[in-house]
């Protein structure tokens, strides 16, 4: 079996999150770097698929130089070997431009039995990536799953939306994204973190995948981001003063309020 | 004295081990006695239950310097569970040093996971310091040795499966000392009551009681009267470990009195405002940084061989181990009587911190340890 899992690093959820001032895109220095915690449960799941009949994960990922860190850290949770997308021309890529790159990449190696990835980065939040490249690579999707598994040729997904499950399945090779639900992600063992340094990693430019450097970056997206506020503080709540009538305060505040 | 990328990933990784999986639950562990053997096994299956073991024992062969890393970020979370898998790793990696094959295939898989975890059995009632005067006697008969006498303070006991326990097989002194590998349920092995103590509370401490407690020969650690050499071997890798509990612990709580300062007003201003406190805050931090630079120096030492590792080591046990408390004391004190309090986790930490200057060996000891050299060399 062989697996793919597209990973992404992005700004720490803990750390303050912002846009460059110049062109509206991520600021990637203002705060931490980590990998994506959706996307170590998918490694996570891909793990669990490889220990429980056997197989090679792959990480793919495409970032700029610092990106090595989450790639490193999708190793040391015991991934196999990774293919690392770097160019400075792909600076600013929108989702189309992304998923054509990535569907390069993954081209560059054995054609995958299971692509799996997050449902949407915390990042950006498109969540269109597996939807792009399951047209681009002809490959069935099997999105939002909360639930994977693999009966021999087939994989099974538990899909979970606002709306309720859906249980799915489609002939390998398929495209899974998982949500947040799927699993808890395994720490690195240290043996994982020494042996980390000793995989593969492949690196490669646009022009290494053939791709042509006017489809990608800042200048070619077909979107643009014009303009970013932040959210707006959170306004202070309004005091009752306890004198003995705190509680009738209350209910009469949650009248006007038209709540009770 | 950079720290590689895998030192780097192996500290994150422990930090954030420690704080899902320890510090929300140490004060509850300390004020419950509790001894969160499921907690060990999640913490073995990153590797801490063989740091030093090789891979085919399931360990994760790191390096002294690593060690040091990994023991300061997991007494983040509980000095006292950080304490008590360093011993057990004292006594895997004596297994693992001294052992014979046979003994290395039996033991240390087990170990590896904390299925089995071990425990460090030296001291008695009437012999600490001055080990080498211990009392426990080992008689051959035929194919087994019988083990008689008391076992005094000794971590895990109860608990823990694997006991590797010192005892006289020769003369009086350091010289007429063997190892041996006990397992729990070996005929004439009990345990005391767990000790009520001031900290240290999330493990158990208790008398190791041999009354004709009967091995196989096989169970010999290493050749006969070469024991005291094994119980020292491992006191140095120990030494150092204890002392990043220390800075562990002492880091946690100097992080809570930042935030105190930062947090608490008084005399109209914050505290944080207070350029009393403010240099305090300058001082623990320096104090901290300086005992860390020889911890670290000492643990490169044992990672080289090097022929000053044992009295480093002995440097910088005393160092952490003085300053940890030291720091953690007064970051209680930053907190005014909040710190008194169980509820904020500093009182706790300080109670663990205090056993560090007393155990593997007092600080006075390594005093001795130290000068005793000096001495020696001027002479
Ligand atoms: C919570 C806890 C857990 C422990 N766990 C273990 C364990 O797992 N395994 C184990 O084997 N032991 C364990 N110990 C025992 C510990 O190592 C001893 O308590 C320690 O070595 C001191 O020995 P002692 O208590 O007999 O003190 P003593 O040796 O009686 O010392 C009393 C005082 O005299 C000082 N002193 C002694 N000799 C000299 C000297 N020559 N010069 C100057 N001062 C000196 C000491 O520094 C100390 O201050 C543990 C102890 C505690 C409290
Ligand atoms: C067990 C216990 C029993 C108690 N019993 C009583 C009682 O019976 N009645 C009662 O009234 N109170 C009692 N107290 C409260 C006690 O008196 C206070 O805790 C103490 O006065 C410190 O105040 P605080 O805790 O608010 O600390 P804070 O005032 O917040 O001080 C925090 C830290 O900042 C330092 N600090 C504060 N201001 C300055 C400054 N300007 N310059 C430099 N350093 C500064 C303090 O020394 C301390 O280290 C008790 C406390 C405890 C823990």
């Amino acid at each position: 079996m062989n697996i793919v899992v597209l990973v992404k690093q992005v700004p720490d959820t803990y750390s303050e999150r912002k846009l460059s001032d110049a062109d509206s895109t991520l600021d990637r220095d203002s705060a931490d770097a980590v990998l994506d915690e959706i996307n170590e449960k998918a490694v996570e799941q891909a793990l669990q698929i490889k220990e429980a009949g056997e197989g090679e994960v792959t990480v793919v990922c495409v970032g700029p130089d610092r990106a090595t860190d989450a790639i490193r850290k999708a190793l040391s949770m015991g991934a196999d070997k990774a293919v690392h997308v770097c160019d400075d021309a792909l600076h600013g890529s929108d989702v189309l431009a992304t998923a054509k790159v990535i569907a390069a990449a993954i081209g560059k190696g054995d054609a995958p039995d299971l692509v799996l990835a997050g449902n949407e980065a915390t990042d950006g939040g498109g969540g269109a990536i597996p939807a792009i490249l399951s047209e681009l690579l002809g490959l069935p999707q099997l999105t939002h799953a909360r639930e994977v598994s693999i009966e021999g040729q087939t994989v099974k997904a538990t899909r979970e939306t606002d709306e309720g499950l859906t249980y799915l399945e489609a002939n390998l090779p398929a495209i899974v994204s998982v949500a947040e639900k799927i699993n808890e992600p395994r720490y690195p063992s240290f043996k994982g973190i020494m042996a980390a340094k000793k995989k593969p990693v492949d690196t490669f430019t646009v022009a290494d995948l053939g791709v042509d450097a006017g489809e990608v970056g800042l200048g070619n997206a077909w979107s643009a981001v014009t303009e970013a506020a932040p959210k707006p503080p959170r306004a202070a709540g309004q005091k009752a003063e306890d004198e003995g009538d705190g509680g009738t305060k209350i209910a009469e505040y949650l009248v006007t309020q038209k709540l009770i | 004295m950079r720290l590689s990328e895998e030192q780097r990933a192996l500290r994150d990784t422990t930090t954030e081990f420690a704080a899902e999986h320890l510090a929300p639950h140490a004060v509850e562990w300390d004020q419950t006695k509790h001894f969160p053997v499921e907690v060990l096994r999640k913490a073995a299956q990153l590797g801490l239950g063989g740091l030093y073991l090789p891979e085919k024992f399931g360990g994760a062969a790191l390096g002294r310097w690593d060690g040091t890393l990994v023991f300061e970020a997991l007494a983040g979370g509980c000095p006292s569970i950080a304490a008590y898998v360093s011993i057990h790793n004292m006594v895997a990696t004596m297994i693992d040093q001294f052992g014979d094959e046979a003994q290395r295939h039996r033991y240390l898989p087990g170990m590896s996971t904390m299925d089995s975890p071990g425990s460090y059995c030296l001291t008695e009632p009437d012999a600490g310091s001055d080990a080498g005067a211990l009392s426990t006697r080992a008689r051959r008969e035929g194919e087994h040795y019988v083990l008689d006498g008391f076992k005094q303070f000794i971590s895990g006991a109860g608990h823990s499966e694997v006991y590797v326990v010192f005892a006289r097989t020769g003369g009086p002194g350091p010289h007429g000392i063997s190892a041996f590998i006990l397992d729990r349920d070996t005929p004439g092995l009990s345990f005391g009551p767990n000790e009520h103590k001031m900290g240290w509370n999330a493990q158990p401490t208790r008398q190791v009681i041999l009354d004709s407690a009967r091995v196989p020969a096989a169970a010999l650690l290493g050749t006969e009267n070469g024991g005291f050499g094994i119980a020292m071997s491992a006191l140095d890798g120990g030494r150092l470990n204890i002392g990043a509990c220390s800075l562990g612990g002492a880091e946690a709580a100097l992080g809570m009195a930042v935030r105190h300062l930062s947090e608490r007003s008084a005399f109209g201003a914050r505290l944080s405002q207070a350029q009393a406190l403010q240099f305090r805050l300058a001082d623990m931090r320096t104090d901290l940084e300086a005992a860390r630079s020889l911890l670290w120096r000492a643990a490169t030492a044992l990672d080289q061989d090097a022929e000053e590792a044992t009295h480093l080591s002995a440097m910088a046990k005393r160092i952490c181990t003085d300053t940890g408390f030291e720091v953690a004391n007064q970051a209680l004190q930053l907190h005014g009587g909040y710190g008194y309090l169980a509820e904020y986790g500093l009182e706790k930490i300080v109670r663990d911190l205090r056993v560090h200057q007393i155990l593997e060996g007092t600080n006075e000891i390594m005093r001795v340890i130290i000068s005793r050299r000096m001495l020696a060399e001027a002479a």
